[in-house]
């Protein structure tokens, strides 16, 4: 991988990198894909993809209120809050 | 007192003995007098433990009070605690108090089991040496310069010490077994959908399971009784019957078919492991149980197959730390983007870092079907293999870890190195199938691990398998020096 696919890469992630530490990230990604790249070899040919191992499917439940309203031990732990809303820089001006 | 199983624990409160408040005092003591050494605990939660050892006693005087009544238990760091940090090993949640219970937290605490605090792991359960752990490593009470394992380290460290009867843990690609393994204790992973992972903190949804590491395969199969429970909060938990994982323990072994993987003992094995594993099994055939070989052919593929889902998953799961509702955020945020990807910088580790980029590659544009797709076939075919070799086999067996512990730094540069630690442990993550791991023997004056695999839901069968090994060898009594 190179430079600016690493930058792609954290920005998809929401990380941020910084200059010196891109090689290094590069190589040890590198490492780990190639590691995965094995599996291209492998005949998968007429294999259903397995999400769960028992195929189990969505269970479905009435359409009820089942959780009580704990917006106020919710809010307590944000890091910042104004008036029963979690804070965050101006994102539209 | 540290000494006994918890099956014997049982006993004493009940003959009174001692009370849950003195084995209670007794264990914290351990913890305060010997942690330093190890650094298993992130938490101790002294007064709390205290106040429910007094509710304990006062139930089992009253009588009627639930088997586990008054046993002390830690629980892994990834398991949502009511007023008590939960921080996953990681910066991100090193000030994050959850204002609830995981499912197997409350079930322990409906049965008045003691929580003595919570263990050290690797950060975000992503690690096999607990090197990762914002917290620091932890050290192997069997050899102080070799890491216990992972990412359940210091569950295992603590179990193997004695300052706690037995640890909650979780397991992902072998992270309950492999430290079982290197500390010389008894872990099970359940399958998957066995127990609620609700409130355990995720890192790979599809592969997490939670168990428990202890001493004994007896004391597993009492503390399992509790755990193991049908939880609508978590919808992939399955809603089977759950028999009492005791009442079999004592089965006999006559007649039991073990098949042993010849993948399983090719090259990266230990020699010394290999031998303690042949030997267990050696064992078995003495007690009545049949050998046969069996072959898994897609084993190889396990490693790479896991570390596509589990990475994906993770970045999947890991999107939600983004400073504004809990957890680390950054200082003077100057942007909306900004305020994400410094707060995840700065809380995240270099591993969870990593694992999060490998996962956006494989789910991004263009290399979706290349990636995750072909990995979730390759799952089936690793399940496949287990489901024929189990039309012929009731239970596999081999070794758990490559190695006994190594050192600290000996793989932690090196990710794919430290990524084979899991190569016998992670294909029963992908096929969703439950796994133990008991100790069978000393290499080098370090503990190894011999792994049982069973069929879905075969719990109590693995359980009377282990328990009967343990009746017939001392392996599980050994403890480290000092101890």
């Amino acid at each position: 991988m190179d430079r600016s696919e690493i930058e792609k890469l954290a920005h998809l992630a929401r990380l941020e990198i910084r200059p010196e530490e891109i090689d290094e990230v590069a190589t040890r990604i590198s490492n780990v894909l190639a590691l995965v790249d094995q599996l291209q070899a492998l005949d998968t040919g007429n294999v259903a993809p397995m999400a769960h191992p028992l195929d189990a499917v969505q269970r479905l439940r009435a359409d009820e209120v089942s959780e009580p309203n704990r917006r106020d031990e919710f809010l307590a732990i944000a890091p910042a809050t104004e008036n029963g809303l979690y804070l965050v820089p101006k994102v539209i001006d | 007192m540290h000494n006994l199983t918890i099956a014997q624990m049982i006993r004493e409160l009940r003959q009174k003995t001692f009370s849950s408040v003195e084995l209670t005092e007794h264990f914290l003591a351990r913890i305060e007098r010997l942690d330093s050494n190890y650094n298993s605990f992130v938490t101790v939660t002294r007064e709390q433990a205290l106040q429910q050892a007094r509710q304990a006693d006062a139930r089992l005087a009253a009588g009627n009070a639930p088997a586990l009544c008054g046993i002390p238990l830690a629980h892994k760091d990834i398991f949502c605690t009511t007023g008590v940090r939960t921080s996953c090993g990681s910066k991100m949640l090193d000030n994050f108090v959850p204002p609830y219970d995981a499912t197997i937290v409350e079930n322990y605490l409906r049965d008045g089991v003691v929580m003595l605090g919570k263990t050290n792991m690797d950060e975000f359960a992503m690690g096999s040496s607990n090197e990762t752990s914002y917290y620091g490593p932890v050290k192997n009470p069997w050899a102080l310069n070799c890491v216990p394992g992972g990412s359940s380290g210091g569950s295992a460290a603590s179990v193997a010490a004695r300052i706690t009867p037995a640890a909650t843990a979780s397991d992902t690609g072998g992270s309950i077994r492999q430290p079982a393994s290197l500390c010389g204790i008894t872990g099970i992973k359940p399958t998957y959908g066995r127990v609620s992972r609700w409130g355990m903190i995720a890192f790979a949804s599809s592969l997490d399971q939670a168990g428990l590491m202890t001493r004994t395969a007896e004391d597993a199969a009492l503390l399992l009784n509790t755990m193991a429970s049908f939880d609508a909060k978590d919808s992939t938990c399955v809603d089977e019957p759950i028999p009492d994982y005791t009442a079999t323990l004592n089965e006999s072994l006559s007649g039991l078919r073990i098949g042993v993987p010849k993948e399983y003992f090719g090259e990266g094995l230990n020699e010394g492991t290999a031998r303690a594993v042949e030997d267990a099994i050696k064992t078995f055939e003495k007690l009545g149980a049949s050998v046969h070989s069996v072959s898994l052919p897609h084993s190889h593929i396990a490693v790479p197959a896991y570390y596509v889902i589990a990475p994906a998953e993770c970045s999947a799961n890991l999107s939600r730390f983004d400073g504004v509702r809990y957890g680390y955020r950054c200082a003077n945020p100057q942007s909306l983007e900004d305020l994400y990807k410094r707060s995840r910088s700065e809380g995240f580790g270099e591993e969870v870092k990593r694992r999060i980029m490998v996962g956006c590659y494989a789910l991004s544009a263009g290399y979706y079907d290349a990636y995750y797709a072909k990995a979730q076939k390759a799952r089936r075919l690793i399940k496949q293999d287990f489901v024929d070799a189990f039309k012929t086999v009731d239970v596999i067996m081999g070794p758990t870890a490559p190695s006994p512990a190594f050192e600290f730094g000996a793989k932690s540069k090196d990710p794919v190195a430290m990524y084979l630690e899991d190569i016998y442990t992670i294909a029963t993550n992908l096929a969703g199938l439950p796994g133990m791991s008991i100790p069978c023997g000393l290499v080098d004056d370090k503990p190894v691990g011999l792994q049982i695999i069973g069929n879905y839901f075969a719990e109590a069968r693995m359980l009377n398998i282990a328990h009967q090994f343990q009746q017939n060898t001392q392996f599980h009594d050994l403890a480290p020096a000092g101890i």
